[in-house]
Parts: structure tokens; sequence; C-alpha cells
């Protein structure tokens, strides 16, 4: 039994971070850059739910929506203000300036909200599942999660197979220059996929704090760096290894963290991580690139 | 093999016979890309100072060859000789210290390294350093930095380019760069040498200019020189012995003259004729 | 005179200014540290700076020499100053200061160059942000080990747990490594002479291998691979001995940075800290060692320098980042750059023609 509660709530962990992966592949895909401050919208996300309940009194439906909001709005900012203009720049440049993106973030929470850990109140009001006589509990949380999960998986992966901004987006993300000669506005789909990542990060924000209640300005960091990790595990630019690797990356750190040990278990993700690009040096669901010669 | 060639010496090498022995030779050589057949039985010979082409329609394979015999890829089928050794399972590095150097199609200089550091880069396996002597600047690494210098100046000078010494290899005007690429190839003292569409985008002059510069390289270094490109006139004017290629398949091997009349070159370049 | 610097190899423009810009920190700052002179805070940023200008030359020797994005410096400098600081602990107070400090980060560095080592096989297979990920994912395996490690010292020499202090079975030892507590007890022997020292050899290492044999070989690499390979150049050999020179020298600034404090902790070196040391390079410059100085020197004292914003400067600092990046990078304000420097250049070209004009009246 503990062995399936442990499974369910690995599935459950790796939801949230296959949801923030969805967002960090779908940026590197079109916009071929590394956005670090991804994890900080999950944190901005977070936040904004949490003040939308608790001093607005909101329905906390209503609290992820206006989240979603939020944070559509700041990745278009963000997207317009620091990496737009650095398109033609080298790539560590635009490395840095998300970096700088990232401590604006924390530091500005830090000054709106303070560093006293808020406790966020799950959003979810229906009670837990209990199976088996009491032996396995299924916390509603991570019902919700999963099913959250799937939703954003498919309704993703539809939108970008049958809309036309789906299928401007893989134009731009197999060559730019092509997809602009095309009469695609390449600027446009950029600040929609960034819009999209926001907004699923707003999502993966209120999930992960609702499961893990303690919300500070650096709650984003490890979850975003994780969540980058499970997006280069599944194959980074790929949709469904993002989901791949979010998933499978919640299951081994909750199960090294139940049988190996609870300090070492981000360890032994990041060594798994290791082992799977040592074996498929482009991730598990990855393209082979080859240079021509 | 043995390395035969030294520092260029500027005197005049006498006219003499093209030494046929063969220097590298493939046989049967294949490579399947999936279920495609890039290239398939390749068997050719290129003597020890003989100027070789090998020509063929776009899409014809040339370039894979070039790949194969290099081992940037491995080939699926048969086997290379560099001077009677198999270099089946060496790295691409291996096989150029065994004696193979190229260039490429599409330019590949160390283009924000200088001029003279490219091809000190080509001399790298030719003059010895000590790793030690490189992190002091002591133990002799003057002296070899000196000689480091002085071959790359006197190769670069073999070319008309030691004023250029200096200047960022990425800066050099087109021509210019193709001929750093050739320089940087010789420098790491080659048996034979592939030339990847040496005259591509050059004007007549230039064309011209790189003839005669294909015959130095061949009569000073005494090597052999292997050569894929489009223009006929100096495929015809300065090649020994050339080898076309279609659809990945030797269809005719001979000397210039021979491939001039032979109907199936004709009918690969032109299209088959058409009755009635 | 600035004719003649230009004139000079790179090779001694750059040991000139990096040399030179060291050497004049400390001939000014050694006698008022000395005398007292300067402030305690600033004084206690004195070794820091130091080690991290070590640690910005050695990353830069990876990222902007080699090519290769590293995410995961910190976990060399992690290696170095925990094994620096055994070391130091272990050789106990009897040893005098400068060997406690010499062996130190002898040891560090060898420990973090023996890691690079191992590190670099399979990291170095990998290409672009496969490689830089892989590096990030170290650092952070590097970081929670050395958390759960625990190492004690007695006369039968070093003991080792990843469980607890208990563990060690030792009866009337020292422990040194306490988990998540981290290194305590460590002796304070680095100084600014010491630090000052450690950069000196940094150049010397760094500068003279790039200018050799072997950093040809290794900037070849960055800028063509399948080039370098075709004239015979061992890529994975190169590689390590960039990567693994780079570690070794992050291992002794993590060795000499430890034992500038009496106690430090596993995540002091995390994820932050390589991304800290890499925006050190990226602003001070690709392979330009005079800007790592000058930029690792500058950033770590900005949030030192806007103290008086209070709260406010972490942020300003995040703010300053950005603005950087964008005003060296932007396509819009390199557009402004050339206007400006064409505007001044006109400017310059005007009055130069009216002091010829009247130049040539005088003369008549």
């Amino acid at each position: 039994m503990t062995f399936i509660f442990n499974l369910i709530n690995g599935i459950s962990l790796g939801s949230v971070y296959a949801i923030i992966a969805l967002g960090y592949t779908m940026v590197y895909g079109i916009a071929k850059m590394l956005n670090f401050a991804h994890g900080d919208v999950i944190m901005i996300g977070a936040y904004v739910s949490y003040c939308a309940t608790t001093y607005m009194g909101l329905n906390p439906l209503l609290s992820v929506v206006i989240a979603m909001v939020v944070c559509t709005a700041l990745g278009i900012i963000i997207e317009g203000l620091a990496y737009k203009p650095l398109r033609k720049a080298p790539a560590l440049a635009v490395l840095i300036t998300a970096i700088g993106v990232s401590y604006f973030l924390q530091n500005s929470a830090l000054l709106i909200w303070g560093s006293a850990p808020k406790n966020f109140s799950s959003i979810v009001s229906f009670d837990s599942i209990s199976l088996a006589g009491g032996k396995l509990i299924i916390t509603s949380e991570s019902i919700v999660t999963v099913i959250a999960c799937i939703v954003i998986m498919i309704a993703l992966t539809l939108f970008i197979k049958k809309s036309k901004m789906g299928k401007a987006m893989r134009a731009v993300s197999e060559d730019k220059g092509a997809a602009e000669l095309m009469g695609i506005n390449v600027n446009l789909t950029i600040s929609v996929t960034f819009a999209i990542g926001s907004a699923l990060a707003a999502v993966a924000g209120v999930l992960l704090c609702s499961a893990y209640p303690i919300l500070i300005p650096t709650t984003g960091s490890m979850p975003g760096i994780k969540a980058f990790t499970a997006a280069v595990f599944g194959g980074i630019g790929s949709i469904p290894g993002a989901m791949l690797g979010g998933i499978l990356l919640g299951i081994i750190e909750i199960f090294g963290r139940a049988y190996i040990s609870s300090e070492l278990a981000d360890a032994i993700v990041f060594a798994v991580l290791i082992v799977v690009l040592l074996v498929k040096p482009t991730g598990l669901l990855g393209k082979k690139i080859n240079e021509k010669v | 093999m043995s390395k035969m060639v030294q520092v260029p010496s500027k005197s005049i090498v006498p006219e003499r016979d093209v030494d046929k022995t063969p220097i590298l030779e493939t046989h049967h050589l294949g490579i399947d890309f999936g279920g495609l057949t890039a290239v398939d039985d390749l068997t050719l010979a290129v003597g020890r100072t003989e100027i070789a082409g090998l020509i063929g329609p776009n899409g014809a394979g040339k370039t894979t060859v070039f790949n194969l015999l290099t081992n940037v890829y491995s080939p699926t089928r048969g086997t290379i000789l560099l001077d009677g050794k198999s270099t089946a399972g060496k790295s691409t590095a291996q096989v150029n210290r065994m004696g193979i150097a190229r260039t490429f199609q599409n330019i590949r200089l160390f283009s924000d390294m200088s001029v003279i550091d490219n091809v000190k880069v080509g001399l790298h396996n030719s003059v010895k350093e000590s790793l030690i002597s490189n992190f002091t600047h002591s133990f002799g690494f003057k002296k070899s930095e000196k000689e480091y210098t002085s071959r790359a100046l006197e190769l670069l000078d073999f070319f008309k380019m030691a004023d250029l010494a200096y200047e960022e290899a990425g800066s050099l005007p087109y021509g210019a760069q193709r001929r750093l690429e050739i320089v940087r190839a010789l420098a790491t003292n080659p048996g034979i040498v592939l030339l990847d569409e040496p005259a591509a985008g050059m004007n007549p002059s230039e064309t011209a200019e790189l003839m005669n510069n294909i015959r130095k390289i061949r009569d000073t270094f005494n090597i052999a020189v292997l050569l894929i490109e489009h223009d006929m006139n100096l495929v015809m004017n300065i090649c020994e012995g050339i080898c076309v290629l279609d659809h990945g398949k030797v269809i005719a091997k001979g000397t210039p003259d021979e491939i001039k009349q032979n109907p199936k070159v004709i009918e690969a370049y032109l299209g088959k004729k058409r009755e009635g | 005179m600035l004719k003649k610097y230009k004139n000079l190899s790179n090779y001694a423009r750059t040991s000139i200014s990096t040399y030179g810009i060291i050497l004049l920190a400390f001939v000014i700052l050694f006698p008022l540290q000395q005398a007292g002179a300067l402030s305690y805070s600033f004084s206690g940023m004195l070794v820091p700076i130091c080690a991290y200008i070590v640690m910005a030359i050695s990353l830069n020797l990876t990222v902007g020499v080699l090519g290769e994005l590293s995410l995961g410096h910190a976990g060399f400098m992690s290696i170095g100053a925990f094994s620096g600081a055994i070391a130091a602990v272990s050789l106990g107070n009897g040893t005098p200061d400068v060997l406690r400090l010499v062996l130190g980060v002898l040891i560090g560095g060898v420990l973090a160059g023996i890691s690079g080592l191992l590190i670099g096989i399979p990291v170095l297979r990998l290409k672009g942000d496969y490689l830089a990920i892989v590096t990030l994912a170290f650092g952070e395996i590097i970081k929670n080990i050395v958390n759960c490690l625990y190492v004690g010292v007695d006369a039968a020499g070093l003991h080792f747990s990843m469980t607890d202090v208990a563990s060690l079975h030792m009866t009337n030892g020292t422990v040194i490594l306490k988990g998540p507590q981290g290194a305590v007890g460590i002796p304070k022997v680095a100084s600014f002479l010491s630090g000052i020292i450690l950069i000196l050899i940094t150049l010397f290492v760094v500068i003279n291998l790039v200018h050799s044999r072997t950093g040809r070989a290794i900037k070849a690499i960055r800028n063509n691979q399948i080039a370098a390979e075709s004239v015979g150049i061992s890529i994975t050999k190169y590689k390590m001995i960039a990567f693994i020179t780079s570690a070794a020298l992050a291992g002794m600034a993590g060795a000499m940075y430890a034992m500038n404090y009496s106690s430090i902790v596993a995540k002091k070196f995390d994820f932050n800290t390589s991304i800290l040391i890499l925006v050190f390079v990226v602003l001070g410059g690709m392979g330009k060692f005079f800007g790592t100085i000058v930029a690792t020197t500058v950033l770590y004292m900005l949030p030192e320098i806007f103290r008086e914003f209070g709260e406010y400067r972490m942020l300003i600092y995040a703010v300053v980042l950005i603005v950087v990046m964008l005003a060296t990078n932007s396509s819009g304000a390199k557009m402004l750059k050339d206007k400006i420097v064409d505007f001044v250049k006109n400017l310059f070209a005007r009055s130069k023609n009216k002091k010829v004009e009247a130049g040539g009246a005088d003369s008549e």
C-alpha cells in the first residue's frame, strides 16, 4: 500500500513538474532560450492566488483565473522588455538577462510580501479519498493535480496540432527565418508562447502550493530547476517529452525520498538525469541532431 | 605511414612522372543512411603523387565519400586503405594523423583566431610541446613556438599569404579563406589532401591561380590530391585520373579524355537522350 | 606609450593588464588594510573577492575559451572548500598557519581536479544545453552529498559517515564536518596576501595555457569542432585539459574561501553561486581576463555599495544586471551606440578641419 501511495504522490508531484516543464520546453523550442525566470513566475502565480483568496476573500477557482491572467501579462511584459531586444544577441547574454529577471521577480516578491512564509491554503475543497479501509489515502490535491495535468496536456497538443497559432509555433520552432518569409508574425508567435507558458506556470504554482503549502519568494526556484531538468530529461523542445520527463522525475524523487534517503532525493534525481543523458544524449524523446559536414 | 613531407623547399621541382603506386585505396566502400544507400560499391585508388578528381551531378554522394575517407561517417561496407593500412575504427583526428587532410565545401576556419594561428593549429601534431611547458611558458617553450611561427609563415608565404598572418581568419575575403583552409590542411603534413569544391565561388582568374597552386602543392610537397569540383575546365585540365559518381555509384573511371567521351557520363550530366 | 601598448602581442597585453591591476590593487589596499584604514565590512570582503576572481577566471577558461557552458562551477569550489577545510583542521594547531593554508589549498585543488576528471568524462561527451544541464546536475549532487556527510578526525585518522556524528565512532576526536551544519572549527588562515598570490598563480596558469599549443587547440575546438578534428586535434583530450584545469583552480579558490571563515555550509555553493560566477564571466567578457577581474570586483561589491538603498538593493542589482545586458547586447542599443560614435567622430572631424583651416590661416 505504501508503494501505491508513494506512486500516486510521485505522479502528482511529477504532474506539477510536467506543467512547469511544458513552459520551459515551449519557450526553448520556439525562442531557443533557457528562461531561468520561469520558476519565479510560478511563485508570483501562487502569491497572486494567495492574495485573492486571503485578502479579497475570492473563490479559490476565481483566484486561479486571476493568477493566470496576471502571469500571462507578466510573461508578455518580461518577453517584450527583456528578451525581445536580445533576439539576435548571443545565447549567453539572453541567459544572463533571464537570471536578472529571476532576481528581479524574487526581490520584488520579497519587498511586496516579505520574507516570512505564507501559509497557502489549498484551493481544493473536497475531501481526500480513503481506499482499502483507510490504508490508502489519495489526497484531493493529487487528484486535481493529475486531472489538471492531463487536461492541459490534451488541450495543448490539440492547440499545437490544429490551431493556426499552433502551426505557426511549430513553423517558428523549425526555422524562424523561413517562417517569417512565409508571412508568419514571429514576434507575435513568441509572445503567445510566453503567454501560454506563463499561464501554465500560474496553474503549476497554485497546484504546487496546494500540496506543499509554504510560500516564500524562493518557492519557485527549486521546482523551476527540477522542471527544467525534467524538460531536458524528456528531450527539450518536445511537449510529450516534457510531460514524460516531469512525471518520471516526480516518481523518482518521491521514491528516492521514501526508500533511499530523504536528504539525497535531489541527488538521486540528478544522477538519474545524468545516466539518461549519457545513454540518450538528447533526452528520452528528443530529436537527434546531426551537424551536416 | 611515414610522413614524407617536410617544410616545403622553394626550389623548382623538375618535371617527373606521376607516381601511380596507390597511397589511398577503397574497396567496395558503401554507406546507408537508414534505408537509403548514399554510396555503394566504391572502389578507387589514388596514386602517391596523383591529382585525381571526383565528379558527378549534385547529390551524387561526393562529399559523403570525403566524409567516409576521413571517418566522419563510418562505412557500412568495405574498406579504406591508406598506404596499405586500414583506417577502420579510427577517429577523424587519428585518420588525419595517419595522413589524410581535407578542406570543406562550406568553409570551416577557426574564424575568430588569426590566420597564423589557424596554420599553427594545423601544425599541432608536427611540432611537439610538453604540456608542462604550455602552463609555464618555459622548458623549451620559446624554441618550439619559434618553430611553429617560422613553419607557419613559410607555409603562408608559399601561398602568398604571409602578409595576412595576423589578420583575423574570419575577416579575410572569400578566396583567401579558401586558400587558408588548404594551407591549414597542408600544415598537418598529409600524404593526401582532399579538396571539397576548392573553386566554388571563384572568378576565372582566381580559378586559374588555384589550378597553379594545386599543381604546385603536388610538385613541392610530393603528395596526392583528390578533389571534388564542378568546374569541368579545372578538372579536365589538372586531373590525371577522374572518377565519376552518380547516385552513389561509380559510373566511369579514367583519364580526362576517356571521361569526356564516355556516354554514361554525358547521360548523367545532361539526361537521357530522348528517342524520336 | 598607448601606441606601444597596442602594438604588443595579445599575450603581453593580457599579462600586463591583468597582473598590473592585481598588483596595483594590492599595493594600494594592503598598506591601508595593515593600518586598519579599511572599513570592517570592506576588509572582510577582500579574501572572498580574491576567491571569486579565481573562480571567474577559471570558469572563463571553460566558458569563454573552450566554449562550453558550465552551470555547476560552484560544485568544484565546494569540493575544494570542504577538502581544504578538512585538511587544515586535520593538520592540527601545531602546524604553522602558512603550511596549513598551502596544504589546504593544494589538497582542495587536487581533489577538485580529480572530480573534474571524473565528471568531465561523461559531461564532455554531451553538447550545448545538455552539457550545461549535466554540469548543473553535478553541482547539485555535490551539494546534496556534502550536506549529508559527517567527517571527523582523531589519532587514528579521518572518519567518514553519511548518517550522523555518532556513527563516526570516535571517542576523542574532532568533528570537522557535521552534515547540514557544515564544516566547523576551520582555522582562519587565509589572508589578503594569500588571495592575491592565488590570483597571480591562476593568471599565470590560465594566460600561459591560452597562449600555447594546447590553448590554440582548445580555441580551435570552440571555433569549429569538426575542422579541429580534421586537422588531427583530439577533442576529448583538450576539452579535458581545459575542464580539469578549470576545476582544480576552482577547488583552490574554494579552499582559500573556506579558510577565511571559521565555519562554512554546503548550501553556500549551490546553483545560485554557479550562476553568480557565470554572470561575472559574461559581463567581464568571454575569454577576457582583465574584464573578468573588474566585473567580479564590481559586481561582488555592488550589493554592498547599494547598502544605502536598504531593502531595495537586490532589486536594484537585478535591474542593473538586466539593463547592462540590454545595453551591451540589444540591437537597438547597438544602433544607438553606432549613432553616438558617428556623431562624436563627426564632431571631432569638424573641429579638426576648423583647426587645420585656422592653422593654415595663421601660417600665412
